[in-house]
């Protein structure tokens, strides 16, 4: 709340001033997410369209360790099927689309009788395969710095998934006085502006299954809600939950005001 | 627990039970037909508000320890595991993590009760004391508490708060070691923090059942800050107090449910959702909002064993409050310079926590640059922080001891029923 | 408790007719309704969580087990027999259908149709959940050298203080050669 506080006021005293210096990042991009707003929802068409994104795209550099594929299948999540829910005695491990989806990927294992690392086709228990066997072999390929985990990107950014939606838009010539090296690339979104990520995405570079066109502004918003489901897949859970509370809350208020009227109706206080 | 018990065993058990235990009598006598001044505003329901957020950070605490796993390797993921794979688990850990700030807000507004009310002063001062103990424990607490996740807030967190210590000459490279158990923050240090963090909330559990004896020893104050002198001036706690204290707590309850719900990271900060990384500092580490004022404090000195010096002496300047305050009246409702000087304080305290947000160099006005004074811009987050800090000292050290003697306060009543009946100073 | 307490305390509630006040009445109802709601995540958070719901189904390939040979393997934390039962271990299984039995069940109700030769149980002995080692015993089944309960080669108790038979977990074929246990 604070924070909130010192942000308004500081932009509030922005009106009157001068230009901010160049160091500084750009503001993310407003989108209107549909998981905004106290009755915000997924929408899970797009969570699958920014599944597809991260898999055929993303996932190449970036893990995303806290997921396992059977999450796909949650309630509220990109694969969720009724037919599969706890309500029918199933779990999203039974959801053939999960299935599929984990057995599209080779996880590594251990052979079962010679101890042998190996490989063999994921299951929906299985967390997502890292592109990197270890922290060591992440950093060396990718010039010193390890592509961080996704898994809770949306909510490890100050701005959220905006930042990440306008982060993946936001490469361009570097503005004035900024120098890249080579690896280097010019993103305005990026603190500093200078970010090593070379642009992840292209028009048509995925195809989508719905029909929707493939613009980067598209790839980009799709990929960034898929984010911020896989940050926080309880959201509409929770927020469900406190639409019940809250009204409880409010009319246990009101009778208790009531009651409190009463005791001290005869007492002047 | 003063006075005469009024309470009659209503059956053979109860009167059988209170021959050998009568613990029956003791909450008849405490929370039925203690008599509480009839004045009471809502300010005085923060006290319950208390006990209720003690409660729910105990119960939440004990559940999320069945899950949580105290290592630098699994914290940051355990803490995960809750939140996506327990049942329940997101909504106790957002309880938790939301419950510690209400507990801060609830515990600010019963300070600054008590403070504009004058209820530290005599015969209360053992009671302020052992407040302001429990608000010691309350920090000591939720400092590291906030270590567990293990995210990079944390682990700086706890790498700046331990190295304060260190700026004690002589012994202060080995109160350092010692805390952390080896040459940096790292698994004996959060492994102490978590055996810490599950002990301490029953140790102010203790203190608060010291702090409500000692309430009820002397009575409690009221907004005129005359103490009660016969029966007309109170009621019994049960039903009058009971059922203002229980509104009250719905309603903050309200206010708890919006955040837990509805912006449940919003009192936290974004870079605690990344793993601790030894070798990489976030670019701009910040405590959270309720340690804010203190950290401003910290900062505003630019000698590190001063500043740290500071920073403890603004919260035992709390401690020795009874006696630094050398006026006669206790409820600056009848002291309107105090009044003018505790809403500047009032004002200073959220500048310090707003300063404590920012980087020292920024700029207050942006754009505006002045002139070095000393080492800073004048217009520079460093500098407001240095006049608030004058003035948080100031306000405890000068004008509590100097405005007792030199102020005229206005004409106190009688008795507490007094004015109320009579239909004055209604605020 | 409130409402009797005014009446008990405020001499100005005996004015009112309403002794027990609707108000105070429905206050306090939904504050224990409240305080209900509120206790069950905290009873709820100590079912298996969904991580360990997602293991708890195990495939495993029996190709791997020679006959006369028992694998045992970690399921939910407990352990899982499997047993590649010889003609002559099944046929004395069926021979004791008729036998005074604590537990009756004949030998065709423990093993799929068709797959006598396997047999799959959960390794806890039925007294007080000790491992029972293989092939020990009077019946050439199980002996758990706990308590001294003897198993035959169906897993049946046959003797000792085990009340039932060792249970058999709820278990498919995918195929010939695999099954899915859970």
């Amino acid at each position: 709340m604070l924070r909130k506080v010192t942000l308004l006021a500081a932009a509030l005293l922005l009106v009157g001033g001068p230009a901010m210096a160049a160091a500084k990042a750009h503001e993310p991009e407003p989108v209107a997410f549909s998981f905004e707003g106290p009755f915000g929802r997924f929408n899970q068409v797009q969570l699958q369209r920014g599944y597809k994104v991260y898999r055929e795209v993303c996932s190449s550099c970036h893990s995303m360790t806290l997921l396992a594929f059977r999450n796909l299948g949650d309630p509220s999540g990109p694969f969720f099927d009724p037919e599969y829910s706890a309500e029918k005695g199933l779990t999203s491990n039974d959801n053939p689309v999960v299935k599929a989806l984990a057995a599209d990927t080779q996880i590594p294992d251990l052979d079962g009788e010679t101890g042998d690392p190996i490989t063999r086709p994921g299951i929906p228990a299985d967390r997502f395969p890292s592109p990197f066997p270890n922290i060591i072999a992440a950093k060396a390929s990718n010039g010193g710095i390890a592509p961080p985990d996704l898994s809770l990107m949306a909510k490890a950014r100050e701005g959220g998934p905006e930042y990440i939606a306008s982060l993946l838009q936001g490469y361009g010539p570097p503005e004035h006085g900024v120098t890249l090296a080579p690896g280097q690339h010019y993103n305005k979104y990026f603190p500093g502006g200078v970010i090593g990520m070379a642009p992840p995405l292209a028009v048509d570079k995925v195809s989508f299954d719905d029909g929707t066109k493939s613009t980067v502004k598209q790839q980009a918003e799709d990929v960034a809600a898929f984010l911020m489901w896989a940050a926080e897949p309880k959201m509409e859970e929770r927020k469900k939950m406190g639409f019940s509370v809250l009204i409880f809350l409010v009319l246990f208020s009101g009778m208790l005001y009531a009651s409190y009227r009463r005791v001290w109706k005869n007492e002047s206080h | 627990m003063s006075g005469h018990s009024t309470y009659q065993p209503s059956n053979g058990f109860a009167k059988w039970l209170d021959a050998r235990l009568p613990v029956g009598r003791l909450v008849w006598d405490s929370f039925v037909d203690y008599p509480t001044p009839r004045n009471l505003n809502y300010w005085w329901t923060f006290g319950g508000i208390l006990s209720l957020c003690l409660g729910v950070q105990i119960v939440t605490g004990i559940v999320l320890a069945m899950h949580y796993t105290p290592s630098a390797a699994a914290a940051f993921t355990s803490v995960e595991h809750i939140m996506r794979d327990v049942n329940y688990g997101w909504l106790l850990r957002y309880m938790h993590a939301n419950g510690a700030s209400m507990f801060f807000i609830a515990v600010y507004i019963h300070m600054l009760r008590g403070l504009y009310y004058g209820s530290y002063k005599a015969p209360r001062e053992v009671l302020w004391i052992l407040g302001c103990v429990i608000y010691g424990l309350m920090m000591a607490t939720a400092f590291m508490g906030y270590v567990l996740p293990w995210g990079q807030m944390s682990f700086h967190g706890a790498v700046v708060i331990t190295n304060l210590l260190g700026a004690f000459p002589i012994v202060g490279d080995a109160i350092t070691t010692l805390l952390w158990g080896g040459f940096a923050v790292d698994e004996p240090t959060l492994k102490r923090f978590f055996s810490l963090h599950y002990l301490l909330p029953f140790m102010i559990a203790g203190v608060v059942v010291l702090h409500v004896w000692a309430l009820h020893v002397v009575g409690q104050n009221n907004p005129t800050g005359v103490d009660p002198k016969s029966k007309a001036d109170t009621l019994p706690f049960t039903p009058y107090a009971t059922v203002k204290d229980g509104f009250a707590m719905s309603v903050f309850l309200i206010l708890f449910a919006v955040f837990l719900f509805y912006m449940p990271n919003a009192l936290g900060h974004a870079d605690n959702y990344i793993p601790a990384d030894p070798l990489v500092t976030p670019s701009h580490i910040v405590p959270e909002w309720y340690f804010l004022p203190f950290y401003a404090i910290l900062r505003a000195v630019p000698e590190k064993l001063i500043g740290v010096l500071a920073m403890f002496g603004s919260i035992v300047c709390i401690f020795a409050l009874p006696w630094l305050d050398t006026s006669k009246v206790k409820s600056m409702r009848y002291r309107p310079q105090a009044r003018l000087y505790f809403f500047i304080f009032l004002v200073v305290c959220v500048i310090l926590g707003f300063c404590g947000a920012k980087l020292p160099d920024d700029q207050v006005i942006p754009g505006l640059t002045t002139f070095v004074l000393v080492d800073s811009d004048l217009n520079s987050f460093v500098w407001l922080s240095r006049v608030a800090t004058l003035y948080y000292f100031a306000y405890f050290l000068v004008v509590m001891p100097l405005l007792g003697l030199l102020e005229k306060p206005l004409p106190t009543p009688e008795t507490i029923s007094s004015p109320v009946l009579g239909g004055e100073h209604k605020d | 408790m409130a409402h009797t307490a005014v009446d008990a305390t405020n001499p100005a509630a005996g004015d009112d007719p309403s002794r027990r006040d609707f108000i105070h009445i429905a206050a306090i109802t939904a504050a224990a309704g409240g305080g209900l709601a509120a206790v069950w995540p905290f009873v709820a958070q100590m079912n298996p969580a969904a991580d360990t719901l997602a293991l708890a189904s195990v495939e495993y390939d029996l190709t791997k087990i020679e006959p006369a040979q028992q694998v045992t393997i970690n399921w939910r934390g407990k352990p899982l027999f499997i047993r590649n039962r010889t003609p002559e271990q099944i046929a004395a299984a069926v021979k004791d259908d008729g036998a005074a039995l604590r537990d009756p069940q004949t030998d065709a109700e423990r093993h799929k149709e068709g797959k006598a030769q396997w047999l799959v149980l959960v390794g806890s002995c039925t007294h007080l959940g000790c491992v029972p080692t293989v092939g020990g015993g009077e019946y050439g089944g199980w002996f758990c050298p706990c308590h001294g309960s003897h198993y035959d080669t169906s897993g049946r108790i046959r003797k000792g203080p085990a009340p039932t038979n060792l249970v058999v977990p709820d278990y498919a074929f995918l195929s010939d050669t695999k099954v899915k246990i859970g």
